[in-house]
């Protein structure tokens, strides 16, 4: 493996109970790149994103991620190595607030102990108040940032999708899985977003994106993977991947072109 | 450092502490001008803030539904008499014990949280109700073959709280004012309760605090936020079970007669009650429960009887019955008009100095 490859996928598998959810997919994604993760409704996609994130263990196969396995890892351990992930169905702590949220997400890079926080030591005051600082640039990053102390579930839909992506930046991942963060979202934020992920590309965090908007999947993705059924049915430059007959029937039964014009 | 109550006037603020400072150092004195009976009513009604406060780490903050939360204040009660009373002859300082019994108390949180852990909701409400009516059976059963908690008769002549000459169950006059037993327990419990709101406020506000309340919001998400949620649930419950085995101890020396009937299934209802009442998660509306369901059956106790006999010359309805009715009254409109209590968990607003002159992330 080079220097370049930041996760490797091998014959993941993965059954629940008669259905094939995943069937030796298989793919690697190098640093730097926006990897595309697409395919029609229930091709599989969410269903690696928990096998990747440690939710469910895999029946068959591995994953490598910086040249070590995630075999068996739990959750909180995947994030620790580097993963951080939002959901299809936005997963925040709702009546918490915006910014509380964010702070959520530097437990793992923090280390306050019970003794810490009820002495509040220099140590855990210091800490406590990076903790806050760093949130507080991340919702800035993200843009919401005036909604700061406001509760999560109060946010309007867009400022939710971003505010979960600052809540995963926050625990400084290596790997950012984003699972339609444009769902729901109108053109204007839509290309917001894509701004977004370009800038987190070019902070140095690699991402992997599950988008069912074609538009936007081209114009930012690198490299695109397509699932149907839960195999692999095409891999490769968005611009390519486009053409490829077994894609076009998978999303539409093969009788329409799909518009997926660069935006 | 952030104040303990947050507010745009400091001063204001202040003048307020010091006032209900000073209430609360005369109240003892007014309370026995009514009656002794009302001082150490409202040494029980501290304990039930303990009890409340301690609860609302499990509940309020990391969202574990606990029916069973009175054990823990049974196991610290146990501690301390089997420590300290003529039953095995054992005489130990009581800030020996306390630690001691706080100590034994986490471990038996951790005992009840370890097979609990992927239990949520009702589920977990009915195994915690079972381990604490499986502790109240132990302590009534566990006189023979060796007599350990003495059974049903429970454990009397248990020593009150001793300083060097200074006894906390005797009254005594300092500078010609009279100070019984019971006050003496009041300022203690005082003291003991301001170090709890103090730790509970600053958990609250610590990374341990916030990963108990991003497992009571979405578990799924905390843990993809890499928080390790096995340990932070031990952790509520090891936390919870330990202030309930703090007051558990003050409680045996207080009452220096204890026995399994002080901690039955109800208990355990009422200081769920007491944390649902005041609102889930805040620290100042739990107090709040706390104080509203431990002195309001009191005052009902000595009105109901007297306004009876006035209105009708006689007694209608026995007292205990309606309180027992208000009780019911009183949770069914909360759960219609304020279903997340009295004062709900407020949002925390933060200043965010710091924050903005921060730099953008990268």
């Amino acid at each position: 493996m080079d220097e370049s490859t930041l996760l490797v996928a091998d014959g993941i598998t993965k059954r629940f109970g008669g259905v094939q959810a995943l069937s030796e997919v298989a793919f690697t994604i190098r640093k730097g790149e926006i990897y595309g993760l697409i395919g029609p409704n229930g091709a599989g996609k969410t269903s690696l994103f928990n096998v990747l994130t440690g939710i469910y263990p895999a029946d068959e196969g591995s994953f490598t991620f910086e040249g070590r396995a995630l075999d068996g890892l739990k959750p909180h351990e995947v994030a620790a190595r580097g993963i951080a992930r939002t959901f299809q169905n936005i997963r925040l702590f709702a009546n918490l607030s915006a910014l509380e949220n964010v702070m959520v997400g530097r437990h793992v890079r923090t280390h306050a102990t019970v003794l810490g926080a009820i002495f509040r030591n220099a140590g855990t005051k210091a800490e406590e108040r990076a903790i806050e600082k760093r949130a507080y640039a991340l919702l800035e990053y993200v843009g919401v940032h005036r909604r700061a102390n406001d509760l999560a579930r109060h946010l309007a839909y867009g400022d939710q999708r971003r505010l979960e992506i600052a809540r995963a930046l926050a625990t400084d991942p290596r790997l950012l899985a984003l699972d339609e963060p444009a769902a729901g979202m109108n053109a204007t934020e839509t290309a917001a977003l894509r701004e977004l992920l370009e800038s987190i590309r070019r902070d140095g965090t690699t991402i992997l994106l599950i988008e069912h908007d074609m538009r936007l999947v081209m114009s930012v993705c690198d490299r695109v993977l397509v699932l149907d059924y839960g195999k692999k049915i095409a891999e490769g430059v968005a611009a390519d991947v486009q053409k490829d007959e077994k894609v076009i029937a998978a999303y539409l039964g093969g009788e329409v072109r799909l518009d997926v014009a660069r935006a | 450092m952030r104040a303990l109550i947050p507010t745009k006037h400091p001063l204001a603020a202040k003048a307020g502490v010091v006032l209900i400072a000073l209430a609360l150092a005369v109240l003892p004195f007014a309370l026995t001008g009514i009656g002794t009976a009302w001082v150490r009513i409202t040494n029980l009604a501290i304990l039930y803030v303990l009890l409340s406060l301690g609860l609302n780490i499990v509940v309020g903050f990391a969202g574990l539904l606990d029916l069973g939360y009175i054990a823990f204040y049974a196991v610290g009660a146990y501690t301390y008499a089997l420590l300290a009373s003529p039953h095995f002859g054992l005489h130990l300082p009581f800030w020996v014990i306390i630690p001691i019994g706080s100590l034994v108390a986490c471990m038996f949180g951790v005992l009840l949280g370890t097979p609990t852990l992927k239990l949520r909701g009702d589920y977990l409400a009915i195994v915690t109700l079972g381990f604490g009516e499986i502790i109240r059976i132990f302590l009534n059963n566990l006189s023979q073959p060796v007599n350990i908690t003495n059974g049903a008769q429970g454990i009397a002549g248990i020593d009150p709280f001793r300083f060097g000459s200074f006894d906390f169950a005797t009254t005594s006059a300092i500078d010609g004012v009279t100070i019984t037993g019971p006050i003496k327990y009041y300022y203690l419990l005082l003291a003991v309760l301001l170090v709890v709101i103090v730790v509970n406020l600053r958990l609250q506000n610590s990374r341990i605090g916030r990963a108990w309340e991003a497992i009571r919001e979405d578990e799924i998400a905390a843990r993809a936020m890499g928080i390790n949620t096995r340990n932070m649930k031990l952790l509520a419950f090891a936390m919870g079970a330990s202030f309930g085995g703090i007051a558990g101890g003050m409680f045996s020396a207080i009452q220096q007669f204890i026995s399994p009937e002080s901690f039955v299934l109800v208990e355990s209802i009422n200081i769920v009650a007491m944390v649902v009442l005041g609102g889930m998660g805040n620290i100042w509306g739990v107090i709040l429960g706390a104080l509203l369901l431990s002195f309001v059956p009191e005052v009902l106790r000595y009105t109901v009887g007297p306004t009876q006999q006035a209105l009708f010359g006689r007694m209608l309805i026995d007292p205990e019955v309606i309180r027992m009715l208000l009780f019911g009254v009183t949770l069914v409109a909360m759960m219609l008009f304020r279903p997340a209590g009295l004062l709900p968990s407020a949002l925390r607003k933060r200043e965010l100095e710091t924050a903005r002159n921060g730099t953008a992330a990268p």
